[in-house]
């Protein structure tokens, strides 16, 4: 993907400070009066002209909503959110919805070619030979403004567009598996999502088709004061296969925003879904000021047989990070994955990992969890391996890897594991590390300057997670690594 | 005007002065082996030399190609030409030998002002390198020295040092560790990049290394200093000698 690969390079040449891709785009938005309250989630459910099931969901969610707790087992702290001081409904305002490309706003598509994204796809529209697919499922704030290759997909039967469409097009789906692998009552920062959601992507593979390329959504948070509550369904059907990738970048801002997605993936029989996340939003300036709260909800379901779910996430952005990409293995013989690398530096705080819930027989997971923390910044690896009494024969194997840069960062493993049958096997590795002074002058010796030797000695400790990220991803990503731990040492 | 001019240099480590004042001219096309027993600095003068944090020099200067030398970073100093062999090449898990030196030669060729080799580049580069010196580039595709034996260290080190191609190398006891196959291996790749606009300071605890690298001259260090200078039939004095009628004298 040259167009992303060629991202950090654009954006360093906009002259952007520390934060490389700290820009924002001058777009009148069309906001709802700021808070939370039953009028405002009726109104998000009127703009996009939603069923009645729809807005009684939303509307269950809510009340559910005002009596819920904050979950406080995290170890992160922040100052008390205060929900009634943000925006719920942005969207750029341009009238009509736009039938193609030529008619988004410009100014749009300028943000997106300044991040590198390839909306345009040009490569392949141009008929380059060789080029890689990736369609985009472009969620600009709120709504999804344009969504390409879909004649493509629609060639082989695959649905990809945003909920809100898949709710007017596909309104059987939506209803059957929305809220079906996360309950709006699984926790406060689900609910509040499931009541206030304005977009997202929906993804529908069906039996047997193996989706004939990658499918990509960059999020991009852009107005001031909006919080952002994407929702994400994707469905393989039976013996199908998809790889989502979804990437993330945010303008440079001062107050905290906060970030609520929930991210639901079902995989019926021999179904194979692969997710991957770069995850980069603000993190806050190296006092700790600003940055994005991510409270992300992201479970999937491997309900067939033989089914597997597979999570590669690359956390480096935010400034408090909450997240647990989680596996339902229902179906007998289901595979659930877990592979993360998180870095946190300054004062950003992250509390991420997985659950892995064991319910068929022969089920497997595997959890590689590779923690990266500099500067201030403390991070914990929270991991659930839970065997149920009937999933004879389940296994998993956990390993967490810690990397400390620096003496005044922390990082913690807090690894749950609860077997009901004796006939599990569970292995759990850890470790934690520095970078050695040996390994750092070794590399200087040999002319890298001290942020390079960094870049490189951090991305080999990630290297078996980088691994499973599809290539379009990797080379980005590893850039990253390189940039969220600039002024690390030195 | 000398490649490397070293003048009454004393440094010291963790508050205990190490180097008591080291005198030593090194001309461009010179070979010069440094010798000693343990103990008498021979590792701390080449990591002064090389920049290494926590190595504090305390008096006298360095001249490389008649700048001073301690003013410049350790990475500035390597893309200026010294190359270090470490006597305990370090360990790198993850990261593909490829990678590390095409990161190395990339960043010594921004330096200059020249372009980035891309990952394709690279490889032909380093094969033909490889070949050249007649050293196998397996070991470029494991993680860096993760794993390796005693002589796949060195013949990495060597690789190493023929990509980088550097005016001045530096060698701590590249002969450590070795079995004498391994020895003729690393000496042989030594030998074929002895040029005339390339000097080495070869650091060595015993003779044999220089039975295959012939040194232009011989420097015996002991307590900080050094004692003795020759040529190399130096060295095999020593050799019959020991060091210690040396270290007498020093005393």
């Amino acid at each position: 993907m040259v167009a992303s690969t060629e991202t950090v390079k654009q954006v360093q040449e906009l002259g952007a400070d520390r934060y490389k891709y700290g820009f924002s785009t001058d777009i009148e938005m069309d906001m709802a009066p700021k808070g939370v309250n039953e009028d405002i989630v009726r109104m998000i459910s009127a703009k996009k002209e939603e069923p009645e099931w729809l807005l009684d969901w939303r509307l269950k969610a809510f009340r559910a909503w005002q009596e819920m707790a904050e979950p406080e087992w995290a170890k992160v702290a922040f100052p008390e959110i205060d929900y009634q001081d943000a925006y719920y409904y942005a969207a750029p305002k341009s009238g009509d919805k736009p039938k193609s490309l030529d008619e988004v706003d410009p100014k749009l598509l300028e943000t997106y070619e300044k991040l590198g994204i390839p909306l345009r796809e040009q490569e392949v529209l141009a008929g380059v030979e060789g080029a890689p697919k990736i369609a985009v499922d472009a969620v600009f704030d709120s709504v999804s403004v344009a969504t390409t290759f879909k004649r493509e997909l629609e060639k082989h039967g695959v649905i990809f567009c945003s909920i809100s469409e898949a709710v007017k097009t596909h309104p059987e789906l939506v209803r059957k598996y929305l809220g079906s692998v996360v309950p709006f009552t699984d926790n406060k920062h689900a609910c509040l999502n499931s009541a206030v959601f304005t977009d997202g992507s929906f993804v529908y593979i069906p039996k047997g088709v193996r989706c004939p390329m990658e499918l990509s959504t960059y999020f991009r948070i852009n107005a001031e004061n909006t919080g952002q509550f994407e929702r994400t369904l994707i469905i393989a059907d039976d013996d199908s296969y998809v790889s989502y990738l979804e990437g993330c970048t945010a303008p440079q801002r001062d107050e905290n925003q906060l970030h609520a997605a929930v991210v639901e993936l079902i995989a019926l029989d021999n179904a194979e879904i692969k997710y991957s996340t770069v995850q980069n939003w603000f993190p806050g300036d190296e006092n700790g000021k600003g940055g994005i709260y991510n409270f992300v909800t992201k479970r999937g379901a491997c309900r067939g047989v033989k089914s597997k779910i597979a999570w590669t996430q690359v956390e480096t952005g935010s400034a408090v990070t909450w997240k647990y990409p989680s596996c339902i293995l229902q179906g007998d013989g289901s595979v659930g994955e877990f592979y993360s690398v998180a870095i946190t530096n300054n004062f950003q705080q992250a509390d991420t990992g997985t659950k892995m819930i064991h319910l068929g027989k022969n089920t497997t997971s595997k959890i590689i969890s590779k923690g990266i923390s500099a500067g201030r910044a403390d991070q914990t690896y929270r991991g659930l391996v839970r065997i149920g009494p009937k999933a004879d024969g389940a296994r998993n194997f956990t390993q967490c890897d810690s990397l400390l840069i620096g003496d005044k960062c922390g990082a913690h493993t807090v690894p749950y594991i609860e077997s009901r049958n004796p006939s599990a096997t569970l292995e759990h590795e850890a470790t934690t590390s520095k970078i050695s002074e040996d390994q750092l002058f070794y590399c200087l010796s040999r002319g890298m300057s001290a942020e390079d030797a960094v870049g490189l000695i951090v991305n080999g400790f990630c290297k078996e997670v980088m691994q499973t990220l599809p290539m379009e991803f990797a080379v980005e990503a590893q850039k990253l690594i390189g940039i969220s731990l600039e002024g690390s040492v030195g | 005007m000398a490649l490397l001019e070293i003048r009454d240099l004393q440094a010291e480590v963790d508050g205990k002065e190490i180097l008591k004042g080291i005198n030593l001219t090194v001309e461009a096309g010179e070979v010069h082996a440094v010798m000693g027993p343990n103990g008498s600095g021979k590792s701390t003068l080449s990591y002064v030399l090389a920049g290494r944090e926590g190595y504090e020099v305390t008096g006298g200067e360095v001249l490389y190609d008649g700048e001073n030398l301690l003013d410049l970073e350790p990475e500035e100093r390597a893309c200026e030409g010294l190359f270090l062999a470490f006597q305990y090449p370090v360990e790198i898990p993850g990261v593909a030998g490829t990678t590390f030196l095409r990161h190395a030669l990339n960043a010594k060729r921004k330096y200059h002002g020249e372009d980035e080799y891309d990952a394709m580049e690279f490889v032909k580069f380093v094969r033909a390198k490889a070949k050249s010196l007649n050293l196998s580039d397996d070991m470029l595709k494991r993680p860096v020295n993760v794993g390796f034996s005693g002589g796949e260290k060195k013949r990495n080190e060597t690789l190493q040092m023929a990509v980088l191609e550097p005016r001045l190398a530096v060698l701590d006891e590249t002969d450590s560790g070795l079995d004498i196959d391994a020895l003729k291996v690393v000496a042989d790749g030594v030998n074929a990049l002895r040029a005339p606009d390339r000097a080495m300071v070869v650091i060595t605890h015993y003779q044999r290394l220089l039975d295959y690298v012939v040194p232009d001259k011989v420097h015996v260090m002991a307590n900080g200093r050094i004692v003795k200078s020759g040529d190399k039939s130096l060295a095999l004095e020593l050799e019959e000698r020991g060091y210690a009628h040396l270290l007498d004298a020093a005393a």
